[in-house]
């Protein structure tokens, strides 16, 4: 594929967006972090054909971008569901249950942690302390934040996510 | 504003988040308007006057640290100032709460800091999950541009500023502030060679000051009230007020703006509400998860950075953790050890490879099969991760902390583990 072409991968609004990072740093290539998670918010995940037309527009290897991109956890490289479901794993969460929880929720959705469900619905990843101990234990749906759940409310928070 | 709560008191009067009507109507940005007429050299003689520490966690003179960018007014390509909001620290909800619901407050510390610094251009750099404070604080970012507050020639003055936020990608090194540099660069999120410090090489290479969004929020109120207001604000050493929060089995788990070195009596029983029945309380970690235990014998210390250093710990965020008398402290420091090993950058060898080494070591004794030697193997392993010349960055001694902290308190929990070849606790 010519390079133009894999730049056009991106769609207008993806690189408008990528360009408006670009313009207010020093270098393009500052803009990498940027970049993905921009195209991730269009597409769910950043493919190798993403990655690859990133690279291009930014004028970087892909090799050097998929060395950033593997080391962020929020950087998706696989497909995940219509919804990421993330379970606070961290101390104050522990303390208040987030074990039980955890196993709760992988009952309920029938997964594990990194898994996807059959309908490609739910993707369940562990997440680090979310910054809310005080409603502890905690987890996030897409971009809510949920907390003080129990076991017993997993029903109803699934149920708003379809 | 409310002038003993000058963080959070007006979230209170206002009812919930502050925009920017309501923030102006209870004096907001009047400091701002007084630091732009003030030469920056004199805010940072007055910053560093009133002793504004740190609220990151190292506690650093603020004043001190943003002097160091002293000299020729404009190097070529000029200084940066970065607010770190990737408030990553498990146990840790501070900044949040500000973000979320004060944010003018920042966006006027960081004009403030910027003026005072000479830096051109600001970032926040955001953790990735907090999409809730990236709302409440794009749109005041927007508000304040609207309103000239940001820009060209700021509150018609000829002073520019640019303000814009990185959203993270995640990693809770990103927090350290040269990997955070690194992050801002769109790079992998190692931490950097230390020095050059940020102040002298930083961001693109420039002199850029990192400091914690509670740190910022304190600036506007020293510039407008004046030291000695800030220095009655505080009991004992330190000055101003802290966030300090409370989460594990309280009745009431949150956070409130307090006289910084209130005690952690006070802080526990009379605004969390005390341990819920049938609880009981067996230790703390009184600011986040890399700060070291304290026990029941030091809850009426005060909590500020010279008591809890002299107790053997570090105030470190503010936020602590409660463990009651139903957690096992071995599995309690097997979490801790997970978040640490998994979060270490992987650039040395004791933390990359000591950290999850230990873990194992936790699981094996968590699960009964520890073996007589283990605790001492324990011990001299934390010693040597936990030097703070063994590794780059300070996350491999931070990570050691609560360990090496609980095999002194919780010593026969341990034994006892290894005794029954089971956890009393299951
Ligand atoms: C592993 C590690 C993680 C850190 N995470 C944070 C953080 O999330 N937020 C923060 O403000 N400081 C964090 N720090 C401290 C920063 O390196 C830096 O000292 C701080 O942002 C300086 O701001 P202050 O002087 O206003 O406290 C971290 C340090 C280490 C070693
Ligand atoms: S101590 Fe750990 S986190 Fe810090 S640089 Fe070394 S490996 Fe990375
Ligand atoms: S530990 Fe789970 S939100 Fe902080």
């Amino acid at each position: 594929m010519s390079e133009p072409a894999l730049i056009q991968i991106l769609s207008d609004d993806e690189i408008r967006e990528i360009e408006d990072e670009v313009a207010h740093l020093p270098d393009r290539k500052s803009a990498a972090i940027d970049a993905m998670m921009i195209v991730q918010r269009y597409r769910g995940w950043v493919s190798d054909e993403s990655l690859g037309a990133i690279a291009r527009l930014l004028g970087m290897s892909v090799e050097s971008l998929d060395s950033i991109a593997t080391f962020y956890n929020l950087i998706y490289r696989r497909p995940v569901g219509r919804h990421v479901v993330m379970v606070c794993d961290s101390v104050s969460c522990y303390v208040m249950g987030a074990d039980g929880l955890r196993k709760a929720v992988e009952e309920h959705l029938g997964i594990g942690l990194g898994e996807t469900t059959e309908d490609d619905r739910f993707t369940l990843l562990p997440i680090v302390c979310l910054g809310a101990c005080d409603r502890a234990p905690t987890m996030m749906i897409d971009e809510e934040l949920i907390g003080d759940v129990t076991p017993e409310s997993l029903d109803e928070i699934f149920a708003r996510f379809a | 504003m409310d002038d003993t709560r000058p963080l959070i008191g007006i979230i209170d009067t206002v009812g919930g988040a502050v925009d920017r009507l309501a923030y102006e109507s209870h004096g907001g940005y009047e400091a701002v308007r007084k630091a732009l007429g003030m030469e920056p050299d004199d805010i940072i003689d007055l910053v560093t006057e009133a002793n504004l520490r740190g609220r990151g966690g190292a506690g650093f003179g603020t004043g001190m640290k943003w002097g160091f960018t002293r000299g020729p007014a404009r190097t070529p390509g000029g200084k940066y100032l970065v607010c770190n909001a990737d408030e990553m620290e498990p146990g840790t909800f501070k900044d949040r709460y500000l973000l979320e619901y004060n944010p003018h407050l920042l966006v006027e510390g960081m004009i403030v800091a910027a003026h005072a610094i000479h830096a051109e251009t600001a970032y926040v750099f955001l953790r990735g999950e907090y999409h809730e404070p990236f709302r409440e604080l794009q749109k005041a970012i927007d508000d304040a541009y609207a309103q000239g507050y940001l820009g060209r020639g700021i509150f018609g003055t000829d002073i520019n500023l640019e303000l814009r936020i990185h959203r993270s990608a995640g990693r809770y090194i990103c927090g350290e502030e040269t990997a955070l540099l690194n992050a801002l660069e769109g790079k992998r999120a190692q931490p950097r060679q230390k020095p050059p410090f940020p102040p002298a090489s930083g961001a693109w290479g420039r002199p850029t000051i990192v400091n914690n969004v509670e740190t910022l929020c304190n600036v506007p109120g020293i510039i407008r009230n004046g030291t000695d207001w800030y220095h009655a604000l505080g009991r004992g050493d330190d000055a101003g007020t802290k966030i300090y929060g409370v989460s594990g089995r309280v009745n009431k788990p949150g956070l409130w703006e307090l006289p910084i070195g209130t005690t952690i009596r006070e802080i526990i029983e009379e605004h969390g509400g005390g341990m819920r029945e049938g609880y009981k309380l067996r230790g703390l970690l009184p600011g986040g998860a890399s700060t070291d235990f304290l026990v029941e014998e030091h809850l009426d210390l005060a909590m500020d950075y010279g008591t809890i250093q002299k107790a053997g710990s570090r105030m470190g965020t503010g936020t602590m953790i409660l463990m009651d008398d139903s957690i096992c402290p071995v599995d309690m420091c097997r979490n801790l050890e997970h978040f640490f090993a998994q979060e270490s950058c992987g650039f040395c060898t004791p933390c990359r490879e000591g950290l999850p080494w230990v873990e194992e070591l936790l699981i094996e004794i968590e699960e009964g099969r520890g073996k007589e030697g283990d605790l001492e193997l324990l011990d001299r392993n934390a010693m040597f991760i936990g030097g703070v010349t063994n590794t780059f960055c300070l996350h491999a001694p931070g990570a050691i902390e609560p360990l090496a902290s609980a095999l002194r308190y919780f010593r026969d929990d341990f034994e006892e583990h290894i005794r029954q070849g089971k956890c009393p606790y299951r």
